[in-house]
């Protein structure tokens, strides 16, 4: 049984945001190294959009195609997780001009990461054979983003007083932002209902092992406030991500059609 | 004389990975396949990683090879099985190891699917899992320095004895 497409474009829209989010860190890490694991991260990401997208093109037919659903779709199109379009640094107005925080960068990839490893674990085993294919190959790459995302978390809260201090609020920032996880909108219940995907709330307890054994190797503490829900992959998003797409669009659309 | 499908194989011989041109596509594992299908062949490739930049690269190089060859084939790229470097040659590794890249080890095996197993939580590791042999001197006394390099493919590693850095292939 295929998934339906708005399924496929919730995990394409995943893949892709993030991976232009971390893609700013090109040329601008903390460190060589990190500059060259955040790129590495971040092609993996693309790479993965690249083929959801390409399955959903190939599934809608009627002129579809990959650069058509990443570029020429607006904000509230995209069916991503709020989460993941947020910017580099703690809450502010989305036109602000901060600088990037590392702390927030790799935070967030572990939230994201714990999670997508149980996720594609599962596609992979799930009906939709094409979609299984593509999380066969993706969750071998989350693994390594895991591990990498879960040892800065460890080196940054169990490090010194200053990256303690800015992983903590890096944590308390976003860790709210994750109750999008375990509320299931229409189309992952569709998922899950033909078999091709995992029902979220089943893999909460595993999600929350990981998230609470890095924490405590860290040091760091779990914020307990009830959190608001955000409705990212219902199209409902921040003010942060049409300035993404901004940019990440622009060229497709100033030059529409243009190849190299 | 040798089927067209004999042809192509040792005519593909020669197209080694752009990134790594020591070794062919062959023996990475990235050529899968290649059948007679109607006048001509097709011919399976299976990416790497999922955002290999190298992929349309490979893709060219493999139709121009057989188009200089004379040998008339479409190209495929197909996902399933997912590609692992447990599919390489020993001759593969053998090279890698001789250019200066430590051949992966094998992927570590886990759960069967279906089995109810206790979630694979990931722990904090100070040094990497498994000792890797600098290519250069043989020494295991080796560190891990990043865990992403130069390709998607690789991690970053400096022999502690004789002091080089150097590529490890990563098991995926």
């Amino acid at each position: 049984m295929n998934a339906p497409l708005e399924y496929l474009l919730h995990l394409a829209d995943n893949a892709v945001v993030l991976g232009q989010r971390n893609a700013e860190w090109c040329g601008h890490g903390p460190i060589l190294e990190e500059d060259i694991a955040l790129s590495n991260v971040s092609l993996d990401h693309i790479g993965q959009a690249r083929l959801l997208y390409q399955l959903a093109a190939a599934r809608m037919g009627e002129g579809a195609t990959e650069d058509r659903l990443a570029y020429f779709r607006d904000a509230a199109e995209f069916r991503n997780y709020t989460l993941l379009e947020l910017p580099h640094h703690g809450p502010l107005v989305g036109y602000a001009v901060a600088e990037r925080d590392y702390a927030t960068t790799i935070v967030r990839n572990f939230l994201y990461a714990a999670l997508m490893v149980l996720v594609w674990e599962a596609l992979e085993q799930g009906s939709d054979p094409d979609l299984a294919a593509i999380a066969a190959k993706a969750v071998k790459e989350t693994r390594y983003h895991l591990h990498h995302a879960a040892d800065w978390v460890v080196r940054f809260g169990d490090g010194t007083d200053e990256s303690h201090a800015r992983a903590q609020a890096a944590l308390d920032h976003l860790l709210p932002y994750t109750e999008e996880f375990w509320t299931p909108s229409p189309a992952e219940t569709a998922a899950a209902a033909c078999g091709a995907a995992p029902l979220l709330a089943d893999l909460r307890s595993a999600w929350d092992a990981q998230v609470d054994a890095t924490l405590a190797a860290a040091t760091l503490r779990r914020p307990q406030e009830p959190a608001y829900v955000p409705e990212g992959k219902l199209g409902r998003h921040s003010e942060h991500l049409s300035y993404l797409l901004g940019e990440m669009q622009s060229l497709a659309r100033a030059h529409p059609g243009a190849v190299w | 004389m040798a089927s067209l499908v004999e042809q192509a194989w040792a005519a593909l011989e020669s197209v080694t990975d752009p990134e790594i041109p020591v070794v062919s596509l062959r023996e990475l594992g990235i050529l899968r396949s290649i059948e007679a299908a109607g006048e001509g062949l097709e011919v399976v490739i299976t990416p790497t990683y999922s955002g290999c930049p190298a992929m349309g690269q490979i893709e060219d190089d493999v139709a121009a090879c057989l188009a200089r060859a004379g040998i008339p084939a479409r190209v495929l790229t197909r996902l399933a099985p997912a590609w692992t470097t447990d599919w390489m040659s020993p001759t593969a590794r053998a090279k890698l190891h001789a250019y200066g890249i430590a051949p992966p080890h094998p992927v570590a095996p886990r759960a069967p699917a279906g089995a109810q197993a206790v979630p694979q939580v990931v722990h904090f590791m100070r040094t990497a899992p498994a000792p890797v042999a600098c290519p250069r001197c043989g020494s295991s006394h080796t560190r891990e320095t990043s865990r992403f390099g130069s390709t998607a493919c690789k991690a970053l590693y400096q022999c502690l004895d004789c002091r080089e850095p150097f590529d490890y292939f990563k098991p995926y």
